[in-house]
């Protein structure tokens, strides 16, 4: 049984802000998100001024070819000899590509005692399931270990070049960060209500990817890029002050640390037995089990750290210089 | 096994871990840690070096790991490979040591224990250079290697160097990119990736003659890879601002180790996984050699030109690059030998050169222009003199380093003599003359005095020994190593011969 509601009680209802927003006559977000209204642009005369210059400085000296001659002849060389280049590598390739042992044959020189042994006593040997992991965290751990360091390698060389260690001023990482993001919507309801939801499911996600890494496809690698996106994307709905309660600069340094500082250990406690012939006492446990497979899943884990920290790291700096 | 033997492993691990654990600590201690670090390593090498000297084990292979070779991932030490270790440790020690006060102003504070984690790194990817036996473990430390140098120069932070990183960046990505084409086709033609099992298959391939095509390729690949990244001649573009604009200590490490550690894979490849044979017999070595005697010729004219000292000295290097490759070239042992004699002879000069030339621009007003370092070898006594040695090895004069590799360059020409001979000796002697053209211009314009009204005008001031003292000892002690190259180079001969007996 349908009761008469009152004009009043029909505008503040569901069905009829629905249609004014359809109709674009109310915007919900209006009073919920903070955004600038941005001003119109207006060129500074100073500065525009300055990069005529430097761009007339530029034609004048290099790209004016009119009147530098030897440019002319340099640009005219540059070109043809990349395409020469290109071309010649690509033909090189292609000709070594087409002496290739095809792929799929059986007699291919690949299909080889060292593959064999990998797919038939993997399992075995390592109690990992996933033959893949086996592989790179165990029988060739060493190569894996090298990998990591790559990314905490590349880490560095983007702390380097782009944190800004300036605490106080008008350079300083908050300030700019600040200036940069000045027009952007801040608080967007949409982006937090989705985050909300998809933020737990993604984190939980890249949890059983990098748990499951040596029992399905998957890993350190792949479930940590999974969590590194999750928290990038919690750092775009949130912002950094947020995101600063429980992940900060400090905790990422001390977590790839920590797991950095693991993977070494374990790994040349496992090098230096097996050199020498020892057992290393660590329990393979039973293929299939969660828990098994000796130290692949700690490597994993700690794998998985270091790739989530590398990830949201990077966003992190080119965002702000610091976090 | 003895315990000793257990120094490669020891050495690759402690390196990497104490980069590991640089990243939490303050920079003063990390600086501490990576000197005391580095000198364990050069000490653990030196007794591996004298045990391995002494047995007559010639090379043994340590299981990383519970797997053996094919499967797991090895390691594979000895003689040349304890005494590069060895001698690595000691000259990145000294770089370090040398551009000490220099980095104090150049990179930020807060940023100084990222310094040493990059230099712990690079230096575990270099002994894993040295020692592995496996081509995609080389591969993945040459990776570090890379990345690690792009750091090393940028991190003086200026347009300069961010441009130079850039380049340096670019060229060396070409460079692993190649490698890592040829590594992959390599593997598809042999199944493997260790070093021995690769050697194997590839004889089995050349004696059946099945995949002859493929094989000149990735060579090929392979070579011209590690040649960009390690600066021959047509590819040295970037070298000039990568080792010109960065911080000293980066310019001395990338200049003597960097680009070193690469070669020295270069030669693990042609003798542990090709078989030197093949290789004599190939095309790739006649390029080489053109190539390298461009670099020794266009390398040193490019430094007569050039009016700035830092990037002469980065000139230079491309010239000695050429001479290495060059030896290469000569595809006979003796050349092979002369080479790498020169690698160890390059590196502790020229470190010495870039350590002391800092000492030189520093008393000009950081001038680094030629003219400005008039008198300047008055003004700083210690680089003064030190400058002065590293110029007289580069031209060759006889009691340092530089005279002795000239000489076995020119023996290697002479003693297999083949249509490479002439090309050798006069490349050589034109590239004596323009070495000693603008090493010693440069050595006659420090020791030329400068009148004191001059020196008060344009702010130059003196320093004297006993206010740098870390300074003058990096001084002396390189000009130490490079008297022992020079005047002892019979046993580290041997050790050259030996090890490269044990390495095929």
């Amino acid at each position: 049984m349908s009761k008469p509601i009152s004009e009043e009680e029909y505008r503040k209802g569901m069905a009829n802000r629905l249609k004014q927003w359809i109709l674009g006559e109310e915007d919900p977000l209006l009073g919920n998100m903070e955004i600038q209204q941005q001003n119109e642009y207006v060129p500074n005369q100073k500065m525009l001024r300055r990069h005529k210059k430097d761009r007339d400085r530029v034609v004048r000296d290099v790209l004016d070819t009119e009147h530098n001659k030897h440019y002319k002849r340099f640009f005219r060389f540059y070109k043809i000899a990349a395409v020469v280049s290109c071309v010649a590598l690509i033909l090189i390739l292609l000709v070594a590509v087409s002496y290739l042992p095809p792929v799929g044959s059986a007699d291919k020189p690949v299909n080889n005692e060292v593959s064999a042994k990998y797919i038939e006593d993997g399992m075995q040997e390592t109690g990992a399931v996933n033959i893949v992991t086996g592989m790179i965290l165990d029988y060739r751990a060493f190569d894996t270990f090298g990998e990591s360091n790559v990314l905490f390698i590349a880490t560095c060389t983007v702390l380097i070049m782009l944190r800004n260690d300036r605490k106080k001023g008008k350079h300083s990482a908050e300030a700019e960060e600040k200036r940069d993001s000045y027009y952007e919507p801040k608080a967007d309801s949409i982006l937090q209500k989705i985050t909300f939801v998809l933020f737990p499911i993604i984190v939980i996600y890249g949890i059983y990817v990098i748990l499951n890494g040596h029992l399905s496809p998957g890993g350190g690698f792949s479930g940590g890029a999974i969590i590194g996106a999750g928290l990038i994307l919690y750092l775009n709905a949130f912002g950094f002050e947020k995101i600063g309660r429980f992940f900060t600069e400090k905790t990422h340094k001390w977590i790839s640390f920590a797991a950095l500082t693991f993977y070494c250990l374990a790994k040349s406690y496992s090098f230096y037995t097996g050199a020498h012939h020892l057992e290393s006492g660590i329990p393979l446990g039973t293929p299939g089990d969660i828990i098994s497979s000796g130290l692949i899943l700690p490597l994993n884990i700690c794998v998985g750290l270091v790739v989530a920290c590398t990830m949201y790291s990077f966003y992190a700096l080119f965002r702000k210089g610091g976090y | 096994m003895a315990f000793v033997q257990n120094v490669p492993f020891f050495s690759i691990m402690l390196a990497m871990f104490s980069g590991i654990i640089s990243s939490v600590l303050p920079g003063k201690i990390a600086r501490r840690l990576h000197g005391v670090v580095t000198t364990m390593i050069g000490l653990m090498s030196a007794w591996l070096l004298v045990y391995l000297w002494q047995s007559d084990i010639g090379s043994y292979v340590f299981m990383m790991g519970h797997f053996p070779a094919p499967w797991g991932n090895e390691i594979r030490a000895g003689v040349l490979e304890a005494g590069m270790a060895l001698f690595f440790c000691v000259i990145m020690l000294l770089s370090v040591l040398g551009g000490r006060k220099k980095r104090f102003d150049e990179i930020e504070v807060s940023k100084h224990n990222i310094y040493y984690i990059l230099t712990n790194l690079l230096l575990g990817a270099l002994l894993a250079l040295v020692y592995t036996n496996d081509m995609f473990t080389a591969y993945v430390f040459v990776e570090i290697t890379t990345i690690a140098a792009c750091g090393l120069i940028m991190i003086r932070q200026n347009g300069r160097t961010i441009e130079a990183a850039v380049r340096y960046m670019i060229m060396s990505l070409l460079g692993s990119g190649l490698l890592l084409m040829g590594i992959c086709m390599l593997y598809d033609l042999t199944g493997h990736l260790l070093m021995s099992n690769m050697q194997e298959s590839v004889t089995q391939i050349m004696e059946a003659g099945t995949y002859s095509i493929p094989m000149l390729i990735t060579i090929g690949l392979m070579t011209v890879g590690i040649a960009i990244k390690s600066a021959l001649f047509p590819f040295h573009a970037w070298l000039p601002d990568a080792y010109g604009y960065s911080t000293v200590s980066s310019a001395a490490i990338l200049s003597s180790l960097v680009s070193k550690g690469y070669i020295f894979l270069l030669i693990k490849i042609f003798y542990r996984v090709i078989g030197f044979e093949y290789i004599a017999g190939s095309h790739i070595l006649n390029i080489l050699f053109l190539f390298g005697l461009g670099g020794m010729i266009f390398g040193s004219i490019s430094a007569i030109w050039e009016k700035d000292i830092r990037r002469m000295i980065s000139f230079s290097s491309v010239a000695q690059i050429g001479y290495i490759f060059m030896g290469f070239g000569l595809g006979t042992e003796a050349g092979m030998i002369a080479s790498i004699f020169h690698i160890l002879a390059h590196a502790a000069t020229k470190s010495l050169l870039f350590v002391a030339g800092i000492g030189l621009t520093d008393v000009s007003a950081g001038s680094r222009s030629f003219f400005d370092l008039t008198g300047a070898g008055y003004r700083n006594k210690v680089a003064g003199v030190g400058f002065a040695v590293g110029s007289l090895s580069m031209v060759g004069i006889p009691i340092f380093s530089g005279f002795v590799s000239k000489l076995l360059f020119a023996e290697a020409a002479v003693v297999d003599p083949s249509w490479r001979m002439f090309p050798t000796l006069i490349v050589l002697a034109i590239s004596t003359i323009l070495n000693a053209i603008y090493f010693l211009k440069t050595v006659l314009r420090i020791y030329t005095p400068e009148s004191a009204a001059v020196e008060e005008e344009k702010g130059f001031y003196r320093i004297t020994w006993k206010e740098q003292k870390w300074y003058a000892f990096t001084i002396v002690m390189f000009i130490v190593v490079n008297l022992i190259l020079g005047v002892t180079s019979q046993p580290i001969l041997e050790i050259i011969k030996e090890g490269l007996h044990n390495f095929a």
